[in-house]
This record gives C-alpha cells, structure tokens and sequence, in this order.
C-alpha cells in the first residue's frame, strides 16, 4: 500500500556487493530498450561503416594495394578499429544529455553506486558494437573478404575488438561529463579521434610516412588493434597483408595493456567527474 | 533513529567560484509537516536542497536528514529522500512506467514489486492512461507528476521539492498543491522551495525566506502575511469628477484609517484587509452609481515581501506572470 513514513514494508532485496552489477544492469537495459526504440541512433555503427568501406575500397584500394581485393583484408580491419573509435562518441553524447536533462541528478539522489550509471551505459553499448562488427564482417564477405584462419580466432577477435570499444568509451565519457554541451563532446572527441585513426595502420601500411609519423603511429592503439584483428582474422598465408605471419600474441597483449590503461587513467576521471557535477 | 525533526540544516555555507550561494542557512523541517523555503532566483534556494539531498557537499555547517548526516553517511539519506528537481528528471524516450520501474529497481525492489508499485503511483497521479507513451510525449503538468511520482517510489520519509509549479499554468499548479497535500496526508515530511509567496501560504506550515544565501525571516504563513501587510485595492473611475466620491468610498474600507494614495495615472489604490472590503467597495460604487474602468484586488507579492523584510526593492524577485527559472546552482 501507498503508507508512506517509517515503516518501510517494501519488499526489497537487501543491500550488499552485488548491488553494483545488478544496478548497472538496470541501467543498461534503459539504454537499450533507448537504442531498440531510436534505432536511427544506430546509424554510426550500421550505414556509416558500410559508407566507409565503399568508399575507402574503391578510392583507396587500387592506389595503396594494386586491387580492391587486395585491400580488403587490411581494409575490413581498418574500418572496424576506425568505427569503434568514432562510435565511441556516442556514449559521451549520451552522459552529456543525461546531465543536462536532470537524470544524473536523479539517479545520484538514489541509494545506488555511483558507478553504476557510468557502468551501465557501458555496458548497454556491447549490443552496438556486436552490431558494427557484425555488419563489418557481413560487407567485407558481400565485397569477397574471406576469414582465413578459424572461427575460434574470428570469435577472439570479436571480443578482443569490444573490450578495446569498452575501454575506450571511458575517454569519451569522460568528456561528456565535463563539456558544457553535445555539440562540444561531438567536437572535442572527433578532433581527438581523427590523428588516432588516421595515423594508424587502419588504411595505410605505416611504412609509408615519415619516421615521426610511422613512430606515433606504430604506437597507437588502435593501429595493434587492427593489427591483433589482423593477425587474427587473414591468412598468414597472405603474407605481406598480415604482415605478421599469423603472430597474434604480440599485438593482442599490447592491445590489451592499452586497454588497461584506458580504464586505469580514464574510469577513475570520469567516475570524479560524474561525482563532482553540481 | 526516531526523531521528532525530519531535516535539520545548520549554518550551511557553500560557495561557487566567486559566488557565496549560502551563507551559513539553518532551518529545521519537524516531522509530518511542510517548510516553504520562498526566495527570488539565486537566493540559494537550489544549492540549500541539493546539499539536502546529499548532491552537493557543503563547505561548512552541518545537516541531518532522517537522522543521518548527510556528508557522513550520504547513502543511509538517500535510502530515506525523495528529491524532484524543477526541471523534470524523467528519461524523456522511456515511457512513464519504464521510468518508474526502472527506478523500483534501482531501489532494490523485486521486479514484480517494482512493477506493482510503478502502477499504482501512476494511478495516484492519474497517468495510467500515458502510461505507455513516452515521457517525452507528456505534458508539463504531466512530467512534474511523473517526476513526483518517481521521488516517491520508495516510499521517502522525506521529499524535497524544488520549485515543483515554476512553470505551470495556474490551474496545474493547483493540481500540484493537491497531490502535494495529498503526500503529506500520508505522513510525508516535505520540504518545498519557490518563488511565489502564494504557494508556501497554500502548503506550508512554516515558511524561510532566503535572499543572497540569508535566512532573513524564518515564521508560520500566518504571521509573515501580517508582517507583510494587507492586500491592495485599486480603483480607476471613468469620470475623473468622481474621484472625491471614490476616495470618500475607499477610505471607509481601508485597513485602520490607512490613507488613499494620490491617484497615479486617475487610479486609487487603498490597503485592505480581506475580500470583503472588495464586495463592500462595489456595493457602495453602484449605490453612487459610479462607473470604474478598472478595479483590482492585489495580493501581497513577493516582492513586498522582500520590501518589507529587507527594505530593499529586490529586483530579482519575480512579477506574478514572470516564470523565469532559477539557475543558481
């Protein structure tokens, strides 16, 4: 009954350490029944991706590999690593409305961790990107990619991709909970995210810039990303496209320390940030 | 633990940048009743409830709320508040009980009970028809009550309400004066800010006036109007060679020989006290048969409030059609 006061005859659960995932799994099932309702919200991670590749493809291909063919093994990669991090912006644009429109306020007045909203939201955007690399791999085969190792290294790099996506969220959301408007999350992360995947491997071999060039970007993440799903996904066979003979450990263990330290430096900021919001 | 004050703020001081939002507030909330925080904008209003409902920390003073102090044990306050801001903070593109579940269940509560009480809140609140639209379609008046709604899903022993009417047209306002009775029938405590001196006299029991971060009058509705002062009467006759005969007429209503004023712009105006001068005023201008192109009962506004406890004309404070929104915090 609707008696308010003391007594609280509600039917709870207790409080204890699971509180933690079971909030932020509330809160991840309100943005994706959010993402199922607006599936237009999806554009970035679908009809862009596909845009890109076209593109890239048929401008890129015949100058950098000779063929489209022969760049698609590097391509698909490329714009998987490419779309992860520009997808990423969407999560800050999503804190920074939430803030804006009171929510956080609410959410903040509740008995729940203060990670859980932060956790949540990461955790409702695997479905994106489970998505964009599904449609990645789905254009690549239309175009005549072809996964040339086996599924259990295709299925790791599908996971390796998402943690990397996971990780890296917690840039952008840090930048949502500190700039004063979308528009200036949507700026401030794409501004960030254009040097880190275009001096990368993602569309061209690194061996073609000038050496400071080639340095920052044979030590950008996102280049062992692409070059972990490289290696995972090609053929060794192919050779000169892998480009690592098939030697997956290597990139997949800097991918992965890269990884820690986006959550390292990132997660704790951002959880700061979401605490000291007035 | 059990105590006869439900919100005791004391001395709260907070500061942002180079503005003094608050500048050392106390006030007490006793248990089952409603306190009326009224100020203009940027009094402090805000900052003073968010610090309540343990959102922001106070740079010096203390506050217990439902028996626990809110920078020490934050969370033990949130178990026990409700807090609805003056902007209404529902997930716009969830529907009405997606927002109130979702809220059940941060809150602990099993699905099943979640979903039982999301329908029954918005039966109370009558929205169970919009109940599956989304917030995003509601109105105004709508979304406030969702907004209550979702501050009270847990059953509070106390809610803050932030300013709950700015906004709304006169008759959702009245709505909301309902609902919030109807909150404190059932034995909530409740702590209000606004702007209008009109509100906090329909509500509360007590009432803190609040300006530049100051309590500077703390008294039940009651006494603050007599401190205040009478209502105004204004009349303006259509033909000026009637003034002498309107004159005569509202000097034998006025408040304890209070003077007519000068005509300003051929317009009288005399304090009164009670609507009856105004039946009283009429009756006698028809029995003259003398015609008034205008005639006005003023309320006291807020800012007579401020005039007569400050003696300073608050320029911030707001006029009866003003809804401007505060953007103190």
């Amino acid at each position: 009954m609707t008696t308010a006061g003391a007594t609280h005859e509600v039917a709870v659960i207790p409080h204890g350490p699971t509180d933690v995932l079971r909030h932020s799994w509330v809160l991840a099932k309100r943005s994706l029944v959010k993402t199922w309702r607006t599936p237009e919200g999806l554009i970035d991670v679908t009809l862009s991706p596909i845009m890109f590749t076209l593109l890239f493809a048929y401008i890129f291909g015949g100058a950098i590999s000779g063929s489209v063919q022969d760049y698609l093994p590097l391509l698909v990669t490329g714009i998987i690593g490419q779309n992860i991090a520009f997808a990423s912006v969407g999560i800050g644009i999503q804190l920074n409305a939430d803030m804006e429109k009171g929510i956080f306020d609410r959410f903040r007045s509740l008995p729940i961790s203060r990670i859980a909203p932060l956790f949540g939201a990461v955790l409702g955007d695997v479905v994106r990107y489970v998505l964009l690399i599904s449609i990645m791999v789905g254009t690549g085969y239309a175009l005549g990619f072809r996964v040339g190792t086996d599924i259990w290294h295709f299925l790791g790099g599908v996971v390796l991709a998402i943690i990397f996506a996971l990780s890296l969220a917690w840039g952008p959301m840090l930048i949502g909970l500190l700039a004063r408007s979308q528009r200036a999350v949507q700026g401030i992360v794409f501004m960030t995210l254009f040097p880190l995947t275009f001096a990368s491997n993602a569309f061209v071999p690194t061996e073609s810039m000038p050496d400071w060039l080639a340095a920052f970007a044979n030590a950008n993440p996102l280049s062992h990303l692409v070059q972990a799903l490289r290696a995972l996904w090609n053929d060794p066979a192919l050779g000169t496209v892998a480009a690592n003979d098939g030697q997956w450990q290597s990139p997949v263990a800097w991918t992965l320390l890269w990884c820690a330290i986006f959550v390292a430096v990132f997660a704790p900021l951002a959880i700061r940030a979401y605490n000291r919001k007035a | 633990m059990p105590s006869d004050i439900a919100v005791e703020a004391d001395g709260l001081v907070k500061s942002f940048k180079d503005t003094k939002a608050l500048k050392g507030v106390s006030f007490q909330v006793p248990r089952g009743t409603v306190l009326g925080v009224l100020g203009p904008n940027g009094a402090g209003k805000t900052t003073a409830v968010r610090i309540l409902a343990t959102l922001l920390r106070p740079d010096a003073g203390r506050a217990i709320v439902a028996g626990h102090d809110v920078v020490k044990h934050p969370s033990e306050v949130r178990k026990r508040v409700g807090l609805t801001g003056q902007y209404a903070s529902v997930d716009e593109e969830l529907t009405g009980r997606e927002n109130l579940v979702m809220i059940g269940e941060l809150l602990n509560m099993r699905p099943s009970i979640a979903k039982g009480r999301a329908a029954e809140l918005l039966d109370w609140f009558d929205l169970s028809e919009a109940a599956d639209k989304m917030a995003k379609n509601y109105s105004g008046g709508m979304r406030r009550r969702l907004d209550l709604a979702a501050s009270l899903t847990g059953h509070p022993e106390i809610v803050f309400l932030d300013e709950p009417t700015t906004g709304l047209d006169p008759a959702k306002r009245e709505d909301m004066w309902d609902v919030v009775r109807d909150i404190v029938a059932r034995g909530t405590s409740v702590l209000l800010t606004t702007q209008y001196l009109e509100e906090a006299d329909a509500l509360a029991d007590d009432i803190v006036v609040i300006n530049h971060g100051e309590v500077i009058a703390h008294d039940t509705a009651e006494r603050l109007k007599r401190v205040v002062g009478s209502q105004t009467l204004r009349v303006r006759p259509a033909e000026p060679d009637t003034g002498d005969a309107v004159r005569a007429i509202l000097a034998d209503v006025a408040t304890d020989g209070a003077q007519v004023d000068q005509p300003r712009n051929g317009e009288f105006s005399v304090p009164v006290r009670g609507d009856a001068a105004l039946a009283d005023v009429v009756g006698r201008l028809r029995a003259a048969s003398i015609e008034v192109t205008e005639l006005s009962l003023m309320l006291p506004s807020l800012d007579e409030v401020f005039f007569t406890l400050t003696g300073e004309r608050n320029r911030t404070a707001p006029g009866a059609s003003d809804a401007t929104e505060e953007v103190d915090a």
